[in-house]
């Protein structure tokens, strides 16, 4: 295992090496079958991320397809009832199709497309990056083809629907836990079986290499313009930034921007579940071990015979037994925290972010808003906390109805 | 000398081509895996590959994915099946021994006791289906403890990354017949027998062929030009659901012997 740098000496702009590792962390950490479209991948991932004319394609789709920018949103009635510091919204959920995920699948759909790839493949917890793949696809006139677990498919009855309205496939997935990482299993064996004509486009920053260095450039659009939004109409930086963390990508897109400004605090709400004492959470970083799953070494969820265990979160997106190698790394040099948020916080959250604010905040993303809340109840009224709002919360009243034992 | 290159040894100085069953460990009972490598070794299996169950299979079809899945309902983890291997090897000191799986249940166990415990217990080689040769340093304390690492190699693999694979190969290469999971039905053995005829030229080690192998006929067709032959799914398919460890030897012993008898008439023609 590689040894970890200090985190005073690391510029962590510059990572991950040439081998798709994060100090310790990530990898390729696949069946040799992979390798080769891996590694070709990577090639044309490398040559269109120098490639101006792709950029320059991909900003004017973010711009014109997707709505950027997002704007920053000074949430005063929130921060007022707080009575803290003040709380900033990076609003996300205002993208096309509702949460950040659009940003990676526009990218990635766009490499698909110079590689000549036709077929596209992708995982979905909650349904959102389901949906933002169906979309591109459907955009681009590519085939979409969406591995869902069964569990999933009924927490998620409205994306699967809106995935299939958009023209994608959605296979149910019925093996292991039926949640997420079984999804993303089931992709992998399409991936491998159909290696010449297809596309597998990841919706978070895990996998084997390049895909969370991959996934984390096209994420970051969302960290880069809030350092610019900040500097431009508060002057300043934030003091703290905070991001919810499943398999990380909103967080890693947030987060990225910001990480040499040591000056600038980062925390990560993972998914606690019921509690982290009751064993019933989603926790990877903060309950979790380095391991080795879905093709990166990173903190995985597991049992003492290294079997991945089955996790709870009330937010779809969260439950992940793994984590992106990235955040594995940020966490054992110190440069960011990650803390749990349960449930019932989330859902706390979740009400008064819109009683205070008139916005329906998705689950994920309402554990992300719980712990901007904590944050700016211990720092004073003139601190800046900037939380991302990965997601708005339509695709969740089903879920919140049948919590709360209302019948809609 | 490892039993594994002693097994190639043998079998290239008789001619013959090596027989390598695949069976999930705990699969279908777990008090029927140490007679069921008895019985394998029995029905002319050279060398056995045992699959060590995990939970996120990610290059396995449904067949050995449910087999995994079997296993782990009842338990079944690193500690006992080296426990099996102790207590197989106190019959069988010859049949060559290789744990399949994944990289979790050895990091979780500690790459270092594990390379001493399989060792201790008789095992004679790994085969860990995500390290690729990229990670290989991951497996340097299982190689220096004396265990082979087998590596596999693919339709898909780049020629020079093939000759790498080539050059470090040690005791048997494990060629995947084809790009996908395994059990499925898409064996195409003219297809491949150029490919492997050329990878066994520069292997440093003799060439073994999986993925697709289903009975005594597509067994028949690899090995005329592979050193040996793996079958996994059919027999995992085919002992699944016995009654007990009897049920399950029997039925092994019923898949296996045909095959190895087919087997064993080429080589004598």
């Amino acid at each position: 295992m590689a040894a970890q740098p200090e985190h005073a000496a690391i510029d962590y702009h510059a990572w991950p090496d040439a081998r798709g590792r994060f100090g310790a962390y990530g990898g390729s950490y696949v069946a040799e079958t992979l390798m080769a479209p891996l590694a070709e991948l990577t090639a044309a991932y490398i040559a269109a991320r120098g490639d101006a004319a792709f950029q320059a394609e991909f900003e004017r789709d973010l711009r014109h397809y997707v709505g950027r920018p997002s704007p920053i949103y000074h949430a005063e009635r929130l921060s007022n009832d707080v009575g803290g510091a003040q709380i900033l919204f990076k609003r996300e959920d205002l993208n096309h199709t509702g949460a950040h995920k659009i940003n990676n699948t526009v990218g990635q759909a766009l490499v698909a497309r110079r590689m000549g790839k036709r077929r596209i493949i992708a995982e979905t917890g909650a349904g959102q990056h389901g949906v933002a793949t169906a979309t591109v696809c459907a955009r681009m006139g590519m085939e979409c083809v969406v591995y869902m677990g069964e569990t999933d498919i009924v927490r998620q009855a409205i994306n699967v629907f809106r995935m299939k309205l958009l023209g994608a496939t959605v296979v149910p997935v019925t093996s292991g836990s039926k949640t997420l990482k079984d999804a993303l299993n089931e992709a992998l064996r399409d991936w491998v079986t159909h290696v010449h004509d297809t596309f597998y486009i990841i919706g978070t920053v895990a996998g084997p290499h390049p895909y969370p260095m991959m996934v984390r450039d096209f994420s970051a659009v969302v960290g880069r313009e809030a350092r610019a939004q900040m500097l431009a109409e508060y002057g300043r930086l934030p003091d703290v930034i905070t991001a919810c963390v499943g398999g990380g990508s909103n967080a890693i897109g947030m987060f990225h921007a910001f990480l040499n400004d040591r000056a600038v605090r980062i925390v990560g709400a993972e998914a606690a579940g019921e509690g982290i004492a009751t064993g019933h959470h989603a926790a990877s970083l903060a309950a979790g071990r380095p391991g080795v799953l879905h093709g990166n070494r990173t903190y995985v969820l597991c049992d003492d015979d290294g079997q991945i265990t089955e996790t709870h979160s009330i937010s779809a997106g969260l439950d992940y037994p793994g984590v992106g190698p990235e955040h594995a790394f940020l966490k054992d040099t110190g440069r960011a925290e990650y803390v749990g948020i349960t449930d019932d916080e989330a859902m706390a959250a979740f009400h008064r972010l819109a009683r205070s604010e008139g916005i329906l905040a998705a689950l994920e993303s309402a554990h992300a808003v719980a712990q901007a809340i904590k944050l700016a109840r211990e720092l004073p009224r003139d601190a800046l906390v900037l939380c991302n709002l990965s997601g708005r919360g339509d695709k969740d009243v089903q879920t919140i109805a049948a919590r709360e034992g209302i019948t809609l | 000398m490892n039993r594994i290159d002693q097994r190639f040894a043998q079998l290239k100085a008789a001619g013959r081509t090596g027989l390598i069953p695949f069976v999930t460990a705990g699969d279908p009972l777990p008090g029927a895996t140490v007679p069921l490598l008895h019985a394998l070794a029995d029905a002319g299996a050279d060398l056995i590959e045992i699959g060590v169950p995990f939970s996120d299979p990610m290059a396995d079809g449904p067949v050995i994915q449910h087999a995994n899945e079997r296993a782990l309902t009842r338990g079944v983890g690193l500690g006992q099946i080296l426990g099996w291997v102790r207590e197989f090897r106190r019959d069988d000191v010859r049949t060559p021994l290789v744990l399949m799986g994944y990289l979790n249940p050895i990091e979780i166990y500690g790459h270092a006791r594990f390379a001493a415990d399989a060792v201790a217990a008789g095992v004679d080689g790994v085969l860990l289906v995500d390290c690729p040769l990229e990670e290989d340093d991951t497996a340097q304390v299982i190689r220096a403890a004396g265990l082979r690492q087998i590596h596999l190699a693919a339709p898909t693999t780049a020629p020079e990354r093939l000759d790498q694979l080539c050059r470090r190969a040690e005791g048997f290469l494990y060629y995947v017949s084809f790009a996908g999971i395994t059990g499925a039905l898409r064996l195409s053995t003219a297809d491949i027998a150029q490919r492997v005829a050329a990878i066994r030229a520069a292997s440093r080690a003799p060439v073994a062929v999986g993925f697709g192998v289903r009975d005594a006929d597509s067994a028949v067709a690899i090995a005329g030009y592979a050193d040996a032959v793996v079958i996994g799914s059919a027999l995992v398919e085919r002992i699944a659901g016995s009654a007990d460890a009897a049920e399950t030897c029997a039925r092994a012993r019923a898949f296996l012997a045909p095959i190895r008898d087919a087997l064993n008439a080429r080589a004598a023609a």
